[in-house]
């Protein structure tokens, strides 16, 4: 077929089944642009690159399937990083599509030419730059495939413009292989049974749940084996909603800024189901103090993690839903398992810190706040948070209901990432309330995404819970700096009801409990984009708290 | 302790790259990485040899294989193995008698002289690291002024049963 590069990635897109496209175009990217204006597909146009990643990343994370973004070249390039950054820490496949100068330019330091290539090497699982427009449907075909098998990352196209425009006789091919890549995804046998032997043996088992069960979408499976087992089950930060978190087995997350049941239980417990989780420092603490005397079982899809921060027991290499089925399919018929005792103690343990941290003393607090967002809103909504003390307060306050509805910038932790993310995620799942759970100083980075989301009619609500400051540096300087406060004070600006108006959102003051809830449910009936801005006192802290670089047991539990 | 890694990657621009910035992103310490063809023409072999701890090694060979571009990778036992490297060294003379005695020790580790002038000898010599760290060792005595080593390449011994 007589095409141009353009018009072949452009069809390329669209037999990967791609119908929505975040991005800007510029110089370099005009000819797929021009070849999007005949297609299907759906472009949103964003204000800035960096939103257009996290769009695609969310998306990404709810549909299960890669999210695509535009970039043109230098800085257009430049500005999808941060995106893709966050993307490749927590295992999101996007697919990243950037113009790039002519061939006969590279290398001459054109205008707006960057070495995108170089630059995004240690983000991405590949990169890309197809030479001539023939190798253009391979390359897309491959890059989805990269993208979304084994260990999902995000995968860059670097598009030459003269490429884009090179006519050329192009085939679209079935299926591609590619020989220095082979996913594993079934267990090794022998290793589940010794799995098995050793979950049937302990005397205080536990399952730690990691981002890769939310990945590989295994909640029923996990949820099947705990209860077959009657394992307690602590999650990651990232693994946070892999198991329904009002469930009487469910732990919450562990980490700096877990619950402290699970920080507390997860070093009593003799054996350690480790769930495609990559052992993070924030969620772990001290990898030389974490499961000291205790054996380790770890399933994960990525055989590098194995053993990269910590030493275990039996690893378990596959996905994570195709593991657990063989774990459960393997398990004897009568399970002959006595728990009670560990039960009893998880229950005096959950007990005991029920009311450990008093509530701070305002009428609005954000733990409150939380708590009525959770009360209001139905149970399928997605959450995404920004980054700082809002994502750890939602972590703590906020109980995921239906597995698989929680999102956040876990890994790379990038501010700025909700409020995209959250759009993204509403054009995954139009039908279902999207929300925000955002600090002021994170939606201040991105907020101009306002746009995209009312006039691409995207509604989702901003839970903005605003201290007037970087709220974690700020705790931070509190608790490790002597109050010594630099670089936090926002200073109440923007006025953020009044900046949601000037995009044509609805902005709304929330200060009192009364009418925080009402915002929340005008948000949800109107069906419009909507800023709820609740004033918090910028005192209040995060806590419990794990300072870095001591163990979960040293949990700070006050001010 | 001494690891030799052999990877088989795609011939093609940007592998290299891929591969050292990853051990620079990882922060692993290699002592030498040597590249070259294979018999098949799509494939280039590189050598990897590392002076780490257990962990350290098997980090490494498993970060490799997650690259895309890496075919094949094997970490090679050392005792059924064969590595051989090769060096050029540029000796400044004074005269015979320091020629001479250059020239000897160069027969006695079997390498042999490629380049003569009437103050200089360039020497060429093949071996394990061992074997050239000695050689250096003995000829620095006199006055070296350059020399280039090429890192080690190592192939396993026999032929792997189908």
């Amino acid at each position: 077929m007589e095409l141009s590069g353009a018009k072949a990635f452009i069809k390329s897109l669209e037999a990967e089944g791609v119908n929505i496209v975040f991005g800007m175009p510029g110089g370099a990217n005009l000819p797929l642009y021009d070849e999007l204006y005949s297609s299907n597909i759906r472009h949103i146009l964003v204000r800035h690159e960096q939103s257009a990643a996290h769009m695609a990343d969310g998306y990404a994370r709810v549909k299960g399937k890669a999210g695509v973004c535009f970039a043109t070249s230098g800085p257009g390039a430049t500005n999808l990083v941060t995106g893709i950054g966050t993307a490749y820490m927590d295992s999101s496949p996007i697919v990243a599509v950037t113009g790039q100068v002519p061939r006969a330019m590279i290398g001459k330091d054109a205008f707006q030419e960057c070495d995108i290539i170089g630059i995004c090497t240690s983000i991405t699982k590949y990169c890309f730059q197809p030479y001539s427009a023939k190798e253009i449907p391979e390359t897309v075909k491959k890059a989805f495939y990269l993208a979304e098998s084994g260990r999902p990352a995000p995968v860059l196209i670097d598009l030459p413009k003269d490429v884009q425009q090179e006519i050329a006789d192009v085939e679209f091919p079935e299926l591609v292989k590619i020989r220095g890549y082979k996913p594993l995804i079934d267990p090794d046998l022998d290793q589940v049974k010794n799995a098995i032997e050793l979950l049937l043996n302990a005397e205080r088992p536990i399952i730690m749940a990691g981002g890769g069960v939310n990945i590989s979408g295994a909640f029923h499976e996990l949820q099947i084996l705990a209860e077959m087992l009657m394992i307690p089950v602590a999650t990651t930060f990232k693994g946070k909603g892999a198991f329904p978190e009002m469930h009487p087995l469910a732990l919450g997350p562990i980490g700096m800024h877990g619950h402290a049941e699970a920080n507390k239980l997860i070093t009593e417990a003799d054996v350690l189901l480790a769930i495609g989780s990559r052992f993070s420092d924030r969620s772990v603490g001290r990898f030389d103090e974490f499961g000291k005397g205790m054996k380790i079982i770890h399933i994960d899809i990525d055989p590098a993690e194995i053993g990269k921060n910590k030493q275990v027991d039996i690893p378990i290499i596959g996905d994570v839903k195709a593991s657990l089925r063989a774990i459960i399919k393997m398990l004897p018929n009568v399970i002959k398992k006595d728990n009670t005792l560990w039960l009893k103690r998880v229950k005096e343990v959950k007990e005991y810190y029920k009311d450990y941290i008093k509530d701070y003393p305002r009428d609005v607090t954000a733990k409150k706040a939380l708590k009525k967002l959770r009360e209001v809103l139905p149970a399928e909504s997605i959450v995404t948070t920004e980054v700082g003390q809002c994502q750890m307060w939602a972590s703590l306050h906020f109980d995921v209901i239906r597995p698989g509805t929680f999102f956040s910038s876990t890994g790379l932790g990038t501010m700025g990432f909700g409020f995209p993310a959250s759009i993204g995620a509403k054009a995954a799942k139009p039908d279902v309330p999207v929300v925000d759970v955002a600090g002021d100083g994170s939606f201040n980075m991105t907020e101009n995404s306002l746009a995209v989301s009312v006039l691409e009619e995207l509604p989702v609500i901003v839970f903005l819970m605003n201290n007037a400051s970087l709220g974690m540096v700020a705790q931070w300087q509190r608790m490790f700096y002597s109050r010594r406060m630099i670089g936090i004070d926002l200073k109440k600006m923007p006025d953020f009801v009044k900046l949601a108006e000037a995009y044509g959102a609805q902005g709304i003051n929330a200060e009192s409990m009364q009418e925080i809830e009402n915002g929340i449910r005008t948000a949800l009936k109107s069906n419009l984009t909507t800023v709820i801005n609740i004033p918090i006192d910028p005192e209040e802290n995060v806590l419990p708290f794990v300072a870095p670089g001591t163990g979960l047991n040293d949990m700070i539990l006050s001010a | 302790m001494f690891s030799i890694i052999s990877a088989l990657v795609e011939n093609k621009p940007g592998v290299l790259f891929r591969l050292t910035n990853m051990i620079r992103a990882r922060n692993f310490n290699i002592d030498s990485l040597s590249v070259g063809p294979t018999e098949h023409s799509d494939l280039s072999r590189i050598t990897i040899t590392m002076d780490q701890d257990e962990h350290m090694i098997n980090q490494l060979v498993k970060q490799m294989g997650k690259l895309i571009d890496i075919v094949e990778i094997t970490r090679l036992d050392i005792n059924n193995t064969v590595y051989r490297e090769l060096a050029l060294i540029k000796v400044k003379i004074k005269g015979r008698e320091e020629r001479t005695e250059i020239i000897n020790l160069t027969n006695i580790f079997r390498g042999k002289i490629i380049d003569i002038s009437k103050n200089s000898i360039m020497i060429e010599i093949t071996g394990t690291k061992d074997k050239i760290d000695a050689f250096i060792g003995l000829i620095k005595e006199y006055n070296i002024v350059e020399m280039a080593r090429t890192g080690i390449t190592a192939l396993a011994r026999g032929v792997k049963s189908e």
